[in-house]
């Protein structure tokens, strides 16, 4: 044991002085910033654990039997209980996989939707000069930050005149028509960063717009289509409002509102099967953030910077 | 550029004239092609429900007869109805108390996460997490069941002894675990707030520094007047957004607003009159009236950045 510990060695790109024994003198304001480092670290780990803990306490109360979820603060479990899913998977009319895929197809068509038609839009908002654009511009600015609920009640009206109420078409279809102004304005900023010079080369070759559009500047907005991609995931997903509103059919409810059915105001309602059917509803979200928190951490803090 | 810069950039200063030279017009064919769809959504779905829902505030309608003019009824409605007047106050105290409290948060931990801190991408994940989950019906579920009667927080507090109340049930609380859910998501304006404070001098810090400013002190001299845009952005976009708040109120009382309409928010009031009782006309003016009180908050917000927010260009 004493040998291996000597012939430990520290990495050599830390200093000498970091690895001094403890008894050696040292200054005052260095031990005052070693103890406030330490001081950091845990005061952000009980931090990060404060925030995680209740969804922690949701996924260990899900595998737990329905009597001992409450009045239960701790994490541990002493039985394994998955019946909690089975059960809370065909608790509804429909089995909860009907409603993952209902909201499947429409996160799916509100990303194709917003990919294309906001791509468009972006490009001709970073590259093209025409009249009206500042109004224009302005005008998409201002969408985005307008109540969705000072537009709802005339959508309805519509959408139930054209027999659009209970199918998917009043989720997806607006997707297409560019109505996120967030990701127009994502996929701007990101077009203005691409080298002019780039198109200006491929007009000399006699590359039109559509040429322009698709074969140079597409490709390299990639990191901008994946950014508006997964935010367009996460929140079509957990989009509740117009799901509520457009689709009031047990058999076309989405995943948000199916979950929402557990709460049952007048009866006894199935704690375990509701923990466990919010964890199923989480997982996609998760996964997401897993995998495109690059993208997410980008995006936000590019159009959020000053 | 944040989206509100990009909008004052805008905006024309008086007495100035734009000439307009012949190329600025020069792609109006190709302009007209890329934003077909973008045309199509901003008049179709935009704009025209827009001025729609304005006519109806003037109306009686109830979706199977024809909308029925009534002038300033709704108005008049609107004056009288206490249900509404304690939405509004609702709304404003959620408002006025989250958002705030929210930034402040997600500013003290982004500048606790010094930049080069050791483990800063796995924090930076962690705690950015929430702000993705929390708008989603699932945490507004968690969110009942950890403030309720037995819930986790309970549970916690009978450890020391304590037996808590149902936090969602008591008419005193239940804003307040509103605010709390808020809170919890500070996730999103942190990582921009990060990413601003990475944008500061380093030589502005070690210029004070060697002049003997405290840390206090160049936090406050250096720190916000230089963040101040962002935290700008941040106010606007989070007070708009809170405005809006449904999902979480709606789950946790079950579409009431209760207990006696402590989680009345106006969004929800304006959801029941309109697919509760059917009352469009009333919910289009409950609607407008949301629209210009957010408004106002942004008009006032941006009155007032003249005052804090500092622009160095």
């Amino acid at each position: 044991m004493t040998d291996q510990q000597t012939i430990q060695r520290p990495p050599l790109s830390v200093p000498a002085v970091a690895i001094r024994p403890a008894r050696a003198p040292r200054d005052a304001a260095s031990r005052r910033r070693r103890v406030w480092s330490v001081l950091r670290h845990v005061l952000l780990i009980v931090l990060c654990l404060v925030m995680l803990y209740p969804v922690l306490w949701m996924v260990a109360s899900s595998l737990r039997p329905n009597g001992y979820i409450f009045n239960n603060p701790s994490l541990v479990l002493n039985t394994f209980e998955v019946q909690n899913y089975t059960r809370g998977w065909d608790a509804l009319q429909a089995p909860f996989s009907t409603y993952l895929a209902n909201s499947a197809i429409i996160v799916i068509g509100a990303i194709l939707g917003n990919l294309i038609s906001c791509s468009l839009a972006a490009y001709a908002f970073a590259r093209l000069r025409f009249r009206f654009k500042r109004l224009a511009f302005g005008a998409m600015l201002v969408t985005m930050m307008l109540p969705i609920q000072v537009l709802i009640i005339p959508q309805y009206v519509i959408y139930a005149q054209l027999g659009w109420i209970n199918t998917f078409v009043p989720l997806i279809l607006p997707k297409f028509l560019a109505t996120d102004g967030f990701f127009i304005f994502l996929m701007v900023q990101f077009i203005r960063g691409i080298p002019k010079e780039l198109d200006e080369a491929a007009r000399i070759d006699g590359a039109g717009h559509a040429r322009i559009f698709l074969q140079i500047i597409l490709p390299l907005m990639k990191p901008a289509l994946a950014t508006a991609a997964i935010f367009t995931f996460i929140w079509t997903w957990n989009d509740f409002f117009s799901q509520l509103i457009f689709v009031t059919a047990p058999d076309k409810y989405t995943a948000s509102v199916a979950l929402r059915q557990f709460v049952d105001p007048t009866g006894q309602s199935d704690f375990g099967a509701l923990f466990a059917m919010s964890v199923v509803t989480l997982v996609p979200v998760f996964l997401a953030f897993l995998f495109g928190q690059r993208f997410l951490l980008r995006g936000i803090a590019t159009t959020g910077g000053k | 550029m944040s989206a509100l810069n990009e909008l004052r950039a805008l905006k024309v200063p008086k007495g100035t004239k734009r000439i307009r030279d012949k190329s600025d017009t020069r792609d109006n064919k190709a302009a007209a092609v890329f934003l077909l769809p973008w045309l199509i959504g901003f008049f179709a779905i935009t704009l025209g429900p827009m001025v729609a829902s304005l006519y109806l505030s003037f109306t009686d309608y109830n979706l199977l007869q024809n909308p029925n003019f009534t002038g300033l009824t709704n108005i008049e409605r609107m004056l009288q109805d206490s249900d509404l007047g304690s939405s509004l106050i609702v709304t404003l105290v959620y408002v006025v108390i989250s958002v705030p409290l929210q930034l402040i948060v997600a500013l003290a931990i982004a500048v606790l996460l010094d930049r080069g801190m050791r483990g800063l991408s796995f924090y930076r994940s962690v705690l950015y997490l929430p702000s993705l989950l929390g708008g989603s019906v699932a945490i507004a579920v968690l969110w009942r069941l950890v403030f309720g009667g037995e819930g986790l927080l309970n549970a916690f507090l009978a450890l020391f002894g304590i037996h808590g109340p149902s936090w969602i049930g008591s008419p005193n609380t239940a804003l307040g675990t509103l605010i709390i859910l808020h809170v919890w998501t500070f996730g999103a304006p942190m990582v921009i707030f990060l990413a601003g404070l990475r944008q500061i001098p380093r030589e502005l810090y070690e210029a004070a520094s060697t002049d003997g400013a405290t840390r206090w002190r160049q936090f406050r001299s250096i720190t916000v007047p230089m963040l101040s845009p962002i935290v700008f952005f941040n106010l606007v976009l989070g007070i708009i957004g809170a405005f809006q708040s449904f999902t979480q109120a709606y789950v946790i009382s079950n579409g009431s607003g209760g207990p006696t309409n402590s989680t009345l928010f106006i969004t929800l009031y304006l959801y029941q009159k309109a697919f509760g009782s059917l009352q469009m006309g009333y919910a289009s003016a409950i609607a407008w009236l949301l629209l210009l009180i957010v408004g106002a908050a942004t008009a006032i917000n941006f009155w007032a950045s003249k005052y804090w927010v500092f622009y160095d260009d």
